[in-house]
């Protein structure tokens, strides 16, 4: 898993943010959280975050205007003399002379935005929580099956690519096969992608490297999707027991997250592709709050009563 | 489960025919066959990955093998791309 870093200039860039004072070259922010430093303005320095995005709003600014001019120029040196990834103003409100020359001695981006400062805060804490994201690669094939991102799994030659090429041909949707990028985002949510080189291919054994989106068109491909299950295809085995009820959800891990999981036995003509389909219209089901095995159950056990 | 660095010493790199011929030669064991570079691990087994990770002339990856047939299969790859998968010697165009 590896954590990554995002250039100021491309926030700079994303949000069209003025450039007052200061460099943003060789500027990285390495982590989403933002700080409004009105505490450490007014002298408790404490716990000061130095290494997160600064964020002064109307709240900051009006605190600094109140300040004399000794204490203005000591808390903005002060701030400035940390090796900050960059300052920003929201609601384009005007700045201080003196916080526009110490960012410029101290090369730290002075940026602005027109945006109000929780509006933009929150902007702001959404794309770098993306940008920043860890990462990791997996195998197998992600396809999107009545929008529930489905992660196909299993021996290299049990036939995912294949799969996924006949759900594609049922109208659903291929994000990547083989190798695929997951992304956490927050603690919840996995979002997987194809990598830029390998997007839209897929290996059929003894056909060879075919391109689905040239071969069934845009609408069998979709770039990213969330992964909600994994379906894990496994060698029909004689001696293994398999869900027969579906009471209860079984659950896989991703990047320390449980997704359900359902383990698919292969068996020569088994029609994975609708298996797969129905794993994925019975997730919703279960979303929806209904469980078939349950309500089945509880028919059975109504009707056992009645006939007492 | 065993690893080994390996060099990549024929010409056009590890790309289309001799990417498939690895890929080929790692599918024949039963063993999981990882072929790791630039921090990206993939399945050796699938040509999809192989291809992706772009490895070219001189680079150097990682080959992880775990299974009951390891030594066999790494002595196998090894040996496929020693031998610069049959690749005449530099300038041989090869794709």
């Amino acid at each position: 898993m590896k954590k990554s870093k995002i250039a100021v200039q491309e926030i700079i860039e994303e949000f069209d943010l003025a450039l007052l004072a200061g460099n943003p070259e060789n500027r990285y922010i390495t982590i989403s959280d933002i700080k409004r430093p009105g505490i450490e303005l007014a002298g408790f320095w404490e716990f000061f975050t130095p290494d997160r995005v600064q964020l002064l709003g109307m709240t900051e600014i009006s605190f600094l205007k109140e300040l004399d001019s000794v204490r203005l120029v000591k808390s903005i040196e002060k701030l400035l003399s940390y090796d900050l990834p960059c300052v920003i103003i929201a609601r384009g409100l005007d700045v201080p002379d003196i916080l526009i020359e110490e960012a410029d001695r101290n090369g730290i981006p002075l940026l602005r935005t027109d945006i109000s400062t929780t509006r933009f805060l929150s902007l702001l804490t959404n794309y770098l929580e993306e940008s920043l994201a860890p990462t990791e690669t997996v195998h197998g094939v992600l396809v999107d099956i009545y929008g529930v991102g489905v992660l196909i799994t299993g021996k290299s030659g049990i036939g995912k690519s294949e799969t996924a090429v006949q759900l594609v041909k049922r109208g659903h949707r291929l994000v990547a096969d083989d190798l695929i990028i997951v992304k956490k985002i927050g603690e919840r949510q996995l979002v997987g992608t194809a990598p830029e080189v390998s997007r839209h291919f897929l290996e059929i054994r003894g056909i060879g490297i075919i391109n689905i989106r040239a071969l069934f068109g845009a609408g069998a491909v979709i770039e990213k999707v969330d992964i909600n299950m994994i379906a894990k295809l496994e060698y029909w085995n004689e001696e293994k027991s398999y869900e027969r009820l579906g009471f209860d959800n079984l659950y896989g891990e991703l990047m320390g997250i449980e997704i359900p999981q359902v383990i698919i036995p292969v068996k020569p003509g088994r029609d994975l592709a609708m298996v797969l389909e129905i794993a994925a219209m019975n997730y919703r089901m279960n979303l929806m709050g209904y469980n078939a095995a349950r309500d089945f159950s509880r028919k059975v056990t109504e009707l056992l009563r009645s006939s007492k | 489960m065993i690893e080994r660095e390996i060099t990549i010493k024929n010409k056009t790199g590890l790309h289309a025919r001799p990417a498939a011929m690895f890929v080929e030669a790692a599918d024949r064991f039963e063993s999981e066959i990882e072929l790791i570079f630039d921090g990206i691990t993939v399945n050796a087994k699938s040509i999809i990955g192989v291809l992706s990770l772009g490895i070219g002339n001189g680079d150097k990856a990682i080959l992880r093998i775990s299974g009951s047939d390891e030594e066999e299969a790494m002595e196998k790859l090894v040996q496929l791309i020693e031998n610069r998968f049959g690749e005449e010697g530099p300038g041989d165009d090869f794709i």
